[in-house]
């Protein structure tokens, strides 16, 4: 089964951030190093990455056959997404126990979703 | 060299390689390297085999390739070490001499060693056994070559870590470890079989495969009542799958299946198997399954089902395999057998069970049997409920459209 570990970004981890040492904030990236290799060792990642500033997405919609790309609407942002670890394990307690070892869950919360599949079903 | 014959020779490499990997392993004991050797001289014969012929003994042409690139992969790893030991077993090229002995029953054990996870288990049976690659894996199931690559790897490091040996494990554990082997095929095949309602193009079937590779195992323990009964479980249960679909992928419940769809020579194979396994083996949960799907698959119209049969069948399975989807199951039988009143009751005590607490197929049930007993608001809110709580697509979709039919019309006004 396929879950998705999404690490938030809001005010409050932003402030924390700020907080951070460099060598606490190099810890952190090392962290995720360490994650996606055990993970990928264990054949259990999919794809792993970090996000870059919300300030730099584009937002795009299609109206009458057109395609529009505006700059995001990033003052009003409350939270965003700062990076995602798409993996593939046998259960939700296996991604929550890698949802634990996201070195942001240290600080804050980081949110283990399921992936919707094709599944069929009989009744 | 050189002979084509009129067997496509895909199924025959793909039939050799348990074979193979089984001399092999045999003949050198070291599985994981060995495996990679297989892996590699099965490529090989992909690649030459459509321009060159199948070669006249090709399970030979395969244990020679294989024990050359094994000690090519000795060579190798002894020049990574810096050739600080002789590689003195690598003496060797003749083949090793190819047995009548099948060793493909010790092979599948092995893959589904208890030292690994059930997504290992699945990765390597379908490699070692099933002699698919890598890549066919990784398509069939939807992850990246990379990952099943890392997986099949680390799978055979866990096997020799744990010091397995290539043989049958002694009888008092033959029935634990066959079990797990049982798990995983039937896993493989829930694994086409659900993912079978996708738009999935130039994927192996794995529900194809998962029957091929039980049929074998039958063959192989025609005694064995569980193996019988998972063969004729899958085949009753693939049986239904052309008319479980809508040509727009939506799901189709058994209830509404055009019967006249379903797969009459699977059907017929797979009751003849479960009617003799019932007749003189012990009784297991695969029997009473392929049982349950018997009675399915044995009414010619959705009314005309032995729900008391399927009730009774059921009961049964709740004492060799308790589970919650059993449970469940069961409800569904006892309503269709004593009305939707008495499906109810027992499903309100059941989902206090912490195992079904907010899963959504109690949901499903609950709107199910609400709608049979006639409170459409009820059940459109649960069919609601449970669409919600799902994780499969086709699944929503169906339970969305149930819950769309009960919301009343808004009258113009």
């Amino acid at each position: 089964m396929k879950y998705l570990i999404l690490i938030h970004s809001n005010q409050q981890s932003l402030e924390l951030w700020d907080t951070l040492t460099d060598e606490q904030r190099l810890e952190l990236g090392r962290g995720h190093m360490r994650l996606t290799e055990e993970l990928a060792e264990s054949g259990e990642l999919i794809v792993s990455e970090g996000l870059a500033d919300p300030a730099l997405a584009r937002w795009v919609s299609v109206r009458d056959g057109e395609t529009i790309a505006s700059d995001g609407p990033f003052a009003e942002v409350k939270e965003h997404l700062a990076g995602f670890y798409l993996i593939d394990c046998d259960s939700l307690e296996r991604a929550v126990e890698w949802a634990a070892k996201v070195p942001d869950a240290a600080y804050r919360e980081v949110e283990v979703r399921p992936i919707l599949d094709m599944s069929g079903w009989e009744f | 060299m050189g002979v084509l014959t009129d067997q496509p020779w895909e199924d025959l490499l793909r039939d050799c390689a348990p074979q193979v990997l089984g001399a092999v392993v045999r003949r050198y004991g070291d599985f994981d390297r060995c495996e990679d050797a297989v892996q590699e001289a099965l490529l090989a014969a992909w690649q030459q085999w459509p321009v060159a012929g199948v070669p006249e003994q090709p399970r030979n042409w395969l244990i020679t390739v294989a024990a050359r690139r094994r000690i090519e992969l000795l060579r190798n790893e002894a020049a990574r070490r810096r050739r600080e030991e002789e590689v003195a077993y690598a003496a060797p090229v003749e083949p090793p001499p190819a047995t009548s002995v099948d060793d493909s029953l010790t092979l599948l054990l092995l893959c589904c060693h208890p030292a690994l996870t059930p997504s290992s288990q699945v990765a390597l049976t379908l490699r070692a056994v099933g002699g698919l690659t890598t890549a066919e894996i990784a398509r069939a199931l939807l992850v990246p070559e990379k990952t099943v690559g890392q997986r099949i790897s680390r799978a055979k490091q866990r096997i020799r870590d744990s010091g397995a040996r290539f043989r049958l494990p002694p009888p008092a554990q033959r029935a634990e470890r066959l079990a797990a082997v049982h798990q995983v095929l039937y896993l493989i095949f829930n694994e086409g079989y659900t993912a079978s309602a996708g738009p999935r193009l130039h994927r192996v079937e794995l529900t194809a495969e998962a029957i091929r590779l039980t049929r074998q195992l039958h063959a192989r323990l025609p005694d064995d009542g569980e193996v019988a009964g998972l063969l004729a479980l899958m085949l009753l249960t693939d049986a239904r799958r052309p008319a479980r679909t809508r040509p727009d992928g939506g799901l189709v419940p058994l209830a509404e299946q055009d019967r006249s769809r379903w797969d009459a020579a699977a059907i017929a194979e797979g009751v003849a198997l479960i009617s003799d396994a019932l007749a003189r083996a012990p009784l297991g949960p695969y029997q009473l399954q392929a049982a349950i799907a018997a009675v399915h698959d044995e009414a010619a119209r959705g009314e005309d089902t032995d729900w008391r049969q399927i009730l009774e069948l059921y009961g049964l399975l709740r004492v060799f395999a308790p589970g919650p989807m059993v449970t469940l199951n069961r409800i569904v039988a006892l309503a269709m057998a004593d009305g939707p009143a008495a499906g109810l009751a027992e499903l309100a005590e059941s989902a206090l069970d912490p195992a079904l607490a907010g899963h959504h197929r109690v949901a499903a049930v609950r709107a199910h049997l609400l709608e049979m007993a006639g409170d459409r608001a009820a059940a459109r809110d649960e069919y609601a409920r449970a669409a919600r709580l799902t994780l499969s697509v086709p699944e929503q979709r169906y339970l969305e459209s149930r819950a769309a039919r009960l919301t009343p019309a808004r009258r113009p006004s």
